[in-house]
């Protein structure tokens, strides 16, 4: 293609060039994501299991991330609770307070809140440790001594995050729902009891299903991503630096895609 | 520097690899450009060149890591380019490939990083004979003391020593080294060099050594080839390839004696 600037028409030109090039840009990595995807479904089923390193992939993901979901979960719980006291009791309602905050929970945060912290632990955590070992040719090391490394590495960290956010999520679940009770409790002197019957006659079984596959699809997500660039992650130290801040960012971002998708999805079916 | 006596037992009737035509770009960029190879059993052959003229390419290309664009690569009788992934790896399980930086696996022990091999590839053995394998590829390489220790606590020099045993682990038939030397100070260097040749004799090993280190290719080389402009220009004894008058030659050559 002429690109010589000096040439009438040949802004435009340019400009078309240049946008020809982002898009195949785009359609390659599109194709590169599809490839990783389809690699996983195809190899997680076939011997050698990694058994050793899910496990220990998930003691990772699962159970180090307690302490920080803790926390976060049992502050979401009360402060949400103590915002939202306001604006029912202008109505005299704060009773359905255990309701309100159970159908937000189980329905939206517990899972979303889960995934966000999630993402920005494990996710850049699996970035940033496969874009080291890409760069320090340790995945080569493992395919020239012909173990399959996508096998070890990826499908391991992908199952263990799949199988512990959802995990994870019910464990987040419960603690915003005592957290939520301690401030119910410190104001409305609710016992635990009335509480959680509260707390389970305001959901349906399809919220707890729909919490559920949402925070399937979450920890999917985010095991795929941070493995995706981690394990195709440029060489250099910068790669490394960029798979880790992209693992978090890209996950974040599929998160609320995924949120707003089967919301939309389970909201049509409860219509139904 | 001591100059290598010939393994008197290379076969030069067994090519244990053979390469013809080889040619590998990068986009625009032609780094071989035709290269034809031979290794025979039992021999060590380095490979010398400038940084970036396509050396550690080439025994990618040998191992699988990458693929030739052009040309005939034939290892242990099997054509690379046309295995199926699973004829891949029993080929790769006969092949050793001692990286520049080591490549141990950082998050695991020494012990840990020289039996992940063995679970996966010598799945017969016991954890004592394990345990025994792992021992005697340790003493051979002379770090059976850093058995329990992680890759951060060991010198550069170690690491190499490490990746080396990692390699020798599964007995292969062909090592690979790429830069053994790299980084590494001298005294650790001519200690790598006598390595290089101790796996030779006690592992009946054939290998390739990638380098630009003209020490080492003096030390460990049987035969020398000098990689120039993506083609092979010059093979012989070190003494013989530098007797060249080709200026790329003698600059290289002063370039590492001299300068």
């Amino acid at each position: 293609m002429d690109l010589d600037r000096n040439k009438p028409g040949a802004a435009p030109a340019r400009r078309r060039y240049v946008t020809t090039r982002r898009l195949d840009r785009i359609f390659v990595e599109l194709a590169n994501v599809y490839r990783f995807n389809a690699r996983f479904f195809k190899e997680m089923w076939f011997p050698p299991y990694e058994f050793k390193e899910i496990i220990k992939q998930c003691y990772e993901i699962g159970v180090r991330s307690l302490p920080l979901i803790s926390l976060t979960g049992f502050i979401i719980g009360i402060v949400f609770t103590n915002q939202s006291r306001p604006s029912l009791a202008d109505f005299g309602a704060t009773s359905l307070l255990p309701a309100l905050i159970s159908v937000a929970i189980i329905r939206a945060i517990g899972p979303l809140v889960t995934a966000l912290i999630a993402a920005g632990r494990v996710g850049s955590a699996i970035g940033a440790e496969l874009g080291s070992m890409r760069v320090t040719e340790q995945i080569d090391a493992m395919e020239v001594s012909a173990t399959n490394p996508f096998k070890f590495l990826v499908v391991s960290r992908v199952l263990a995050s799949t199988l512990m956010i959802p995990a994870l999520t019910m464990y987040t679940t419960l603690v915003s729902l005592l957290g939520g009770y301690l401030n119910v409790h410190q104001n409305e002197l609710t016992s635990l009891s009335v509480f959680f019957y509260q707390v389970f006659d305001a959901i349906t079984f399809l919220d707890i299903v729909a919490s559920s596959v949402k925070s399937v699809i979450f920890g999917y997500t985010i095991g795929m991503v941070g493995c995706y660039k981690g394990y195709n992650s440029s060489k250099g130290t910068e790669g490394v630096g960029k798979a880790a801040n992209s693992s978090v960012v890209t996950a974040m971002f599929l998160i609320f895609i995924e949120e707003l998708l089967i919301m939309q999805v389970i909201n049509a079916i409860r219509a139904f | 520097m001591e100059a290598k006596k010939i393994n008197p037992n290379i076969d030069r009737s067994e090519k244990v690899i053979s390469i013809r035509g080889l040619k590998k770009a990068f986009d625009d960029f032609e780094v071989l450009r035709g290269v034809d190879l031979d290794l025979y059993k039992g021999e060590n052959l380095v490979v010398l060149g400038r940084s970036g003229t396509g050396k550690s390419v080439l025994i990618k290309i040998i191992s699988g890591l990458l693929q030739a664009d052009e040309g005939s690569v034939n290892v242990l009788g099997e054509e690379v380019g046309s295995l199926k992934p699973r004829e891949m790896d029993a080929l790769r399980l006969r092949i050793g490939f001692s990286f520049q930086n080591s490549a141990l696996y950082d998050s695991m022990t020494v012990r840990e990083n020289l039996e992940f091999p063995l679970i996966r590839h010598a799945k017969h053995m016991t954890e004592a004979e394990r345990e025994d394998t792992i021992q005697y590829v340790l003493e051979a390489v002379g770090l059976l003391q850093a058995i329990n220790q992680m890759p951060s606590e060991l010198s550069g020099g170690q690491r190499k020593r490490i990746g080396i045993a990692r390699t020798l682990i599964l007995k292969p038939d062909i090592m690979l080294y790429d830069e053994p030397t790299a980084g590494l100070d001298p005294i650790t260097c001519i200690e790598i060099n006598s390595l290089i040749n101790e796996v030779q004799e006690k592992f009946n090993t054939s290998s390739i050594i990638i380098t630009h280190d003209l020490t080492c290719a003096r030390a460990v080389g049987d035969r020398v080839v000098m990689l120039l402009d993506g083609q092979f220009q010059r093979e012989g004894t070190f003494e013989e390839v530098f007797e060249s008058n080709d200026e790329r030659v003698q600059s290289f050559y002063n370039y590492n004696f001299i300068d």
